[in-house]
């Protein structure tokens, strides 16, 4: 929807893209948090963000977000330098609860208003066009009526599309997630993932970073598993495995195995894995080494495929 | 009666005081919206004192004061900078330890020159005493300043709110934080004159904290604080020549009075306000 709305930026004709090639980002500490870092992903993706915490995911953040230059390699969004790609509003941002100050003086319609200073003069003084972006935004996440409300004053899912309406009065392009499910119910968790897929339906492009593994292949088209340096990067289908897990979260995740004795009295060989990262866990199911997505069938086309061959292939033994 | 209140008009120096302590508060309550918020608070404090080494420095090479006021206070600020990006002190301490490192050095310098400059009109100011060229300072000090702020509140807004966000919007926090330290260091060396380094950090902190209790909406807060700075000021300035009693003390009595009022009767946020929420939450209505 909004082909023409003026949410859309100026940049709205640029498809937009992430590469990263290479990259190596050092603190001034001396720390190096990501070494040789390669993925890129193009419009109309939401991509996951996966690793333990330290493992490199708020630093690739950062990087993208121009606050960090990377030591080695080169990031280009939307085929531009970072901070290009910043100056034209390209890159929005949402971030986690922990990082905003919930009592400062602001009311919900200022926070997104933030969103429109790309679009406004040297004063920032707010036109029709940016007070009808912001109305449009509010609406889009349900939180119009909020609109007069101190931000303190709002629930943890409230907050979230407060934030998530400000990237959309932006307009950006390219929209970088910061665990975005944390503190929220599960009905905003589905409304945040709704809005996510009308946006990869417009063919903007989101990198979520999150914990919440389970809910990872039923809106996540790309997958990039990072531990210091990306150890996989792809479609989810193929790149969102339990082998692939272990390697990003090694003895971190935890990981429960029903099988056997324990699942069955005959001699059926399937078994349920669970693997979660504390928030909802990714279920698979299936004989070993063939297991696949217990929870995907609903959303998944190829994981309701792979439960019934797994079903039929383990049946006959 | 009137005849009597009207008085101090008749004083070419206590007009000029007044209406130089108003632009002084004015502008300090605009920077006090910013600084409360982030808990930098004592970072006026710490910036009014590091001053007086420049101060006395300045006198004794006959430079005008406010050039090297700024220039200390501009180096206190980075010391402080590179003491808490090199260690994993605190920030209070860091504060602490270059703020009181700065004022003793500029004791020192005043000491070992006695002449040089009066100790008492930096520390607890003197504007009933300012002399013309200072006034001529201060105001373009002042006046320079009230107009960056103006012109940039909302971008300072943003970089305090969320720097992340800024950043995406193409602004740059590191070059609008040192805007702003370079607005602090200057305001307060403007203050300096009408309520001296110590009575500084209540001109950067209390009319924004009183604001903060009256409103939620920032360009408000920002309003009311104006108000409150010019209005303390200027009646302390005016009181303070029936009373014959310090400007600053007056000034700061009079915000402190303000903050009290706001504290027990803010509409929303006050005590009395919070008293009678947590009752309609007990007692729910029949």
């Amino acid at each position: 929807m909004n082909a023409f709305a003026p949410g859309l930026p100026a940049g709205a004709g640029i498809s937009p893209s992430i590469s990263v090639e290479g990259v190596t980002v050092r603190y001034a500490s001396g720390v190096t948090a990501v070494t040789d870092a390669s993925f890129s992903l193009g419009a109309g993706t939401i991509c996951a963000l996966v690793g333990i915490n330290g493992s490199g995911k708020s630093t690739l953040f950062k990087t993208l977000m121009g606050f960090l230059k990377p030591a080695r390699g080169r990031v280009a969004i939307a085929g531009l330098p970072v901070r290009q790609a910043l100056k034209r509003g390209l890159v929005a941002y949402v971030p986690q609860a922990e990082e905003v100050d919930w009592t400062f003086p602001v009311l919900v319609e200022d926070v997104v208003m933030m969103g429109r200073y790309g679009h406004m003069g040297f004063l920032r003084l707010a036109r029709q066009v940016d007070r009808d972006a912001v109305k449009q935004a509010l609406a889009r996440v349900n939180m119009l009526d909020f609109r007069k409300r101190q931000i303190g004053e709002l629930s943890g899912g409230q907050r979230k599309r407060v934030f998530l309406a400000r990237a959309l009065a932006q307009g950006g392009q390219v929209i970088l997630l910061d665990e975005p499910f944390t503190g929220v119910d599960v009905k905003t968790e589905d409304a945040i993932v709704a809005l996510m897929r009308e946006l990869r339906a417009e063919g903007r492009l989101m990198l979520v970073s999150t914990h919440n593994l389970g809910s990872i292949p039923e809106f996540c088209d790309q997958v990039v598993l990072i531990n210091r340096t990306v150890l996989a990067a792809g479609p989810t289908e193929t790149t969102f495995t339990q082998a692939n897990l272990q390697r990003a979260f090694g003895g971190a995740l935890r990981h429960f195995r029903l099988g056997g004795a324990a699942l069955h009295d005959d001699k059926d060989e399937r078994r349920v894995t669970v693997i979660t990262d504390d928030e909802r866990p990714l279920v698979l199911y299936g004989e070993r080494d063939r297991e696949t997505l217990a929870s995907g069938g609903k959303e998944n086309g190829n994981g309701g495929n792979g439960d019934k061959d797994a079903g039929v292939k383990g049946g006959t033994p | 009666m009137i005849e009597l209140l009207l008085e101090p008009f008749g004083y070419q120096y206590m007009i000029r005081a007044i209406w130089v302590s108003a632009l002084v508060g004015g502008v300090c309550a605009f920077l006090s919206c910013f600084l409360m918020l982030k808990g930098w608070s004592l970072m006026g404090d710490a910036l009014a004192h590091a001053i007086v080494p420049g101060v006395a420095l300045a006198y004794l090479l006959k430079v005008p004061y406010a050039a090297g006021a700024f220039f200390s206070g501009l180096l206190a600020a980075l010391a402080m900078a590179l003491v808490r990006v090199r260690t994993q002190l605190r920030e209070d301490a860091v504060i602490g330890i270059v703020f009181t490192t700065f004022f003793a050095v500029g004791l020192l310098i005043v000491s070992i020159n006695p002449t040089s400059v009066n100790v008492q009109s930096i520390v607890l100011g003197n504007i009933l005493g300012i002399s013309d060229e200072d006034v001529v300072q201060v105001a373009i000090i002042a006046a320079v300043s009230l107009v960056v702020l103006v012109a940039r509140w909302r971008d300072l807004m943003l970089v305090f709110f969320d720097e992340n966000q800024a950043r995406s919007v193409g602004l740059s926090p590191t070059r609008l934080k040192i805007l702003f330290f370079m607005l602090l260091s200057a305001c307060t060396v403007a203050a300096l004159q009408t309520v001296g380094a110590v009575l500084v950090i209540a001109m950067v902190i209390t009319p924004g904290a009183t604001a903060y209790l009256l409103s939620d909406r920032f360009g408000r807060l920002i309003w009311i604080a104006v108000g409150l700075g010019v209005v303390t000021s200027a009646a302390g300035a005016y009181a303070s020549y029936f009373l014959d009693g310090s400007t600053g003390g007056l000034i700061v009595v009079f915000q402190t009075v303000l903050f009290l009022l706001a504290f027990v009767f803010a509409p929303k946020h006050g005590r009395l306000a919070a008293a009678r929420a947590a009752r309609a939450v007990s007692e729910p209505a029949p």
